[in-house]
């Protein structure tokens, strides 16, 4: 895995990269930027390529970063940017969320997209209060297995400080109100004319299972897939299943 | 030294036991827990123990702004200033304060205070708050733009005090076509603005600036926190080419008045620990939502709550840390008299009523407090800006 650093309209945003073959690009969600065992799974059939959004990291919150939107906006220029093309798009939670708003407004330069429990739309079943809950909170509502959970608490503790409050104000900028979602978001869905593939864990206590049904019934060509026995933390818990899941998908997918 | 009897307002009817159900008297603590019938007389008991104090001579009286919280029940401290404006006399009447970032209209809040103003003929104080964390729970407004819509709102408010309207409001978090006051303020050219604060190095320096010198109070902290506000207010005011008068510094702070030591703290001590350890019982979570504060003063606001609040506060650590004065009116006279000299400050804020506290301690702590303590306060000027008169003059 390497980093590096790219220049979009004046932000220097940091990027992750692994792998050979064509470009996939993964919006991170809200626990910030980290080479998750689902970016090592899909990294050994494409270029994986993983930006730090704006604002999280060791970043500052940009004037203009008002919400999810002007996030899509800013991410359409930087594919013009960097000329990137003919894209798989993942985005899990947060970074879901990112890529259907992108998709929303333009998928000129995209072919397919996997929204890996994605926020964005709200159903009648709350999300996990991920601002009220503690950390320890946080991370037992995050998976299915308990053991996984003891070991986020282990690693939360070695965090840098500085980047966990940093992440948690970027991600309160984008998502505090409207809680973790944008209700206009569903009336829009129908203009995603590529495929889209919804990945979520059955026990999902962040963002509840329900929440892919106007995804479903909105966007042309979206399918489900679903996981047993996990939870929010999909592309820790099943990285594998996930991962495979998705490149097959992307293989097959035509725009 | 000038005296104000604040009032928090709290349902003192809570059952304590919540605690063993819920962790916090804030935001998430089901309203099952308030019954009406004694919310409609504690409301009549609070607004009683206002007035008394009007009668017996304070020079203020203060009510504030919380949401969705057994700790106080104001979330609309306006409501209670304009029954005061009615049924007072001469004290002045202390907001402290209006939460500005929580309103989508801040023009409202102009308004408002104008007419309480023209209602207590000229006696209200405004303060201007954030509000605590807690509250961007309860108000859904976003944490991460709290000091922006703060600011926004203090010059959006100013200008509509002073300035003549129709004029055109242009920021970033608040657009207006037409602000235009009517009724402009009675106080010239605005109502005196205090800021109540647990002590941010931003807020301190803030009000210091020589444009505003603004009245910097300090809510409930331990002394050394307070005297530390105090110590970077003055030396905000030297650094800007002014000396700040004591008047300019307030400090507020739980007080308890009974005929002898023993009997102070046996009789407050039920209720100035459930204050802390129950009523003010917030998870860290809730207290510091994120961006609310700058990453550096989160940091060291995550370790100072550690610090004080990893075990249960008691009477004695709250005596000893200075969050409390407490005991016969000589021992109260005297270490007010001291903190005055040590702190400087030209407002106390006596917090007499907290909690559990019941009718009849409260009317004996207001009737003590103002006939064998309030008086020496008055009095004595150690605290006091020197009168300074120009040669000749």
């Amino acid at each position: 895995m390497r980093e590096s650093i790219a220049e979009v309209r004046g932000q220097r945003l940091r990027v992750m990269e692994a792998g050979e073959g064509p470009t996939l690009l993964f919006f991170h969600g809200s626990s910030g930027l980290s080479w998750t065992p689902v970016l090592e799974f899909l990294s050994r059939d494409w270029r994986v390529v993983a930006p730090e959004h704006p604002g999280f990291g060791r970043s500052q919150i940009p004037d203009w970063m008002m919400g999810v939107g002007d996030l899509a906006f800013f991410y359409l220029d930087m594919l013009e940017a960097l000329e990137l093309r003919d894209l798989n798009v993942v985005g899990h939670s947060l970074g879901g969320w990112i890529a259907a708003e992108i998709a929303i407004r333009n998928t000129a330069r995209l072919n397919a997209m996997a929204l890996l429990a994605p926020a964005g739309v709200a159903s009648d079943v709350p999300f996990g209060d991920i601002f009220l809950w503690s950390p320890e909170v946080n991370a037992q509502h995050q998976f299915y297995d308990p053991a996984l959970a003891e070991q986020r608490v282990k690693a939360q503790a070695a965090l840098d400080l500085d980047v966990v409050l940093q992440n948690r104000a970027a991600v309160a900028r984008l998502a505090w109100s409207p809680r973790l979602h944008n209700p206009q978001l569903p009336y829009w869905l129908h203009r995603i004319d590529i495929p889209t593939l919804l990945v979520w864990g059955e026990n999902d206590e962040v963002i509840p299972p329900a929440c892919h049904e106007a995804f479903l019934r909105e966007i042309p060509r979206a399918e489900l897939f679903t996981l047993p026995k996990t939870g929010h933390a999909l592309q820790i818990e099943h990285a594998d299943h996930a991962a495979k899941r998705v490149t097959a998908f992307f293989r097959d997918a035509r725009r | 030294m000038k005296v104000f009897f604040f009032h928090l307002m709290p349902y003192g009817a809570l059952d304590l036991s919540y605690a063993e159900r819920h962790d916090s008297a804030w935001v998430t603590l089901p309203n099952s827990y308030f019954d009406p019938k004694i919310g409609q007389e504690l409301y009549r008991r609070y607004i009683g123990e206002l007035e008394l104090a009007d009668q017996l001579g304070f020079d203020g009286i203060c009510v504030n702004e919380h949401h969705q919280t057994a700790y106080g029940l104001m979330p609309a401290p306006n409501l209670i200033a304009a029954v005061l404006a009615r049924t007072t006399q001469r004290a002045r009447i202390a907001i402290l304060g209006r939460a500005l970032p929580l309103v989508s209209n801040p023009v409202a809040i102009a308004e408002e205070f104008a007419m309480l103003d023209h209602l207590s003929g000229g006696r209200i104080i405004t303060g201007f708050v954030r509000g605590i964390g807690s509250e961007y729970f309860a108000s859904a407004v976003n944490p991460t733009h709290s000091h922006g819509r703060f600011y926004e709102a203090h010059e959006l408010i100013l200008r509509a005090w002073t300035e003549v309207g129709p004029f055109r409001f242009q920021g970033r978090h608040y657009q207006f076509e037409y602000v235009n006051l009517w009724p402009r303020p009675l106080q010239q050219p605005h109502p005196p603005v205090w800021l109540p604060s647990q002590g941010s190095s931003e807020t301190v320096e803030w009000a210091a600036a020589a444009e505003r010198k603004y009245t910097y109070l300090q809510t409930f902290s331990p002394i050394k926190a307070a005297k530390k506000a105090f110590d970077l207010y003055r030396h905000v005011a030297e650094r800007q080419g002014y000396t700040s008068d004591p008047s300019q510094l307030g400090w507020a702070v739980p007080i308890y008045v009974a005929e002898t030591d023993e009997i102070a703290r046996r009789e407050l001590q039920p209720h100035i620990e459930a204050f802390f350890n129950k009523f003010l019982r917030l998870p860290l979570d809730m207290r510091l939502p994120p961006g609310y504060s700058s990453i550096a003063s989160t940091k060291s606001l995550i370790e100072a709550k550690f610090a004080l609040r990893a075990n249960a506060m008691t009477i004695d650590s709250l005596l000893e840390l200075g969050m409390v004065v407490a005991g016969s009116p000589a021992t109260v006279r005297d270490r007010l008299l001291a903190l005055q000299q040590e702190l400087g400050i030209g407002h106390l804020i006596a917090m007499l009523q907290v909690a559990t506290l019941p009718a009849e301690l409260t009317e004996k702590n207001l009737r003590l407090f103002a006939s064998e303590v309030m008086p020496f306060l008055r009095n004595d000027m150690a605290g006091d800006s020197p009168p300074v008169t120009a040669a000749g003059a």
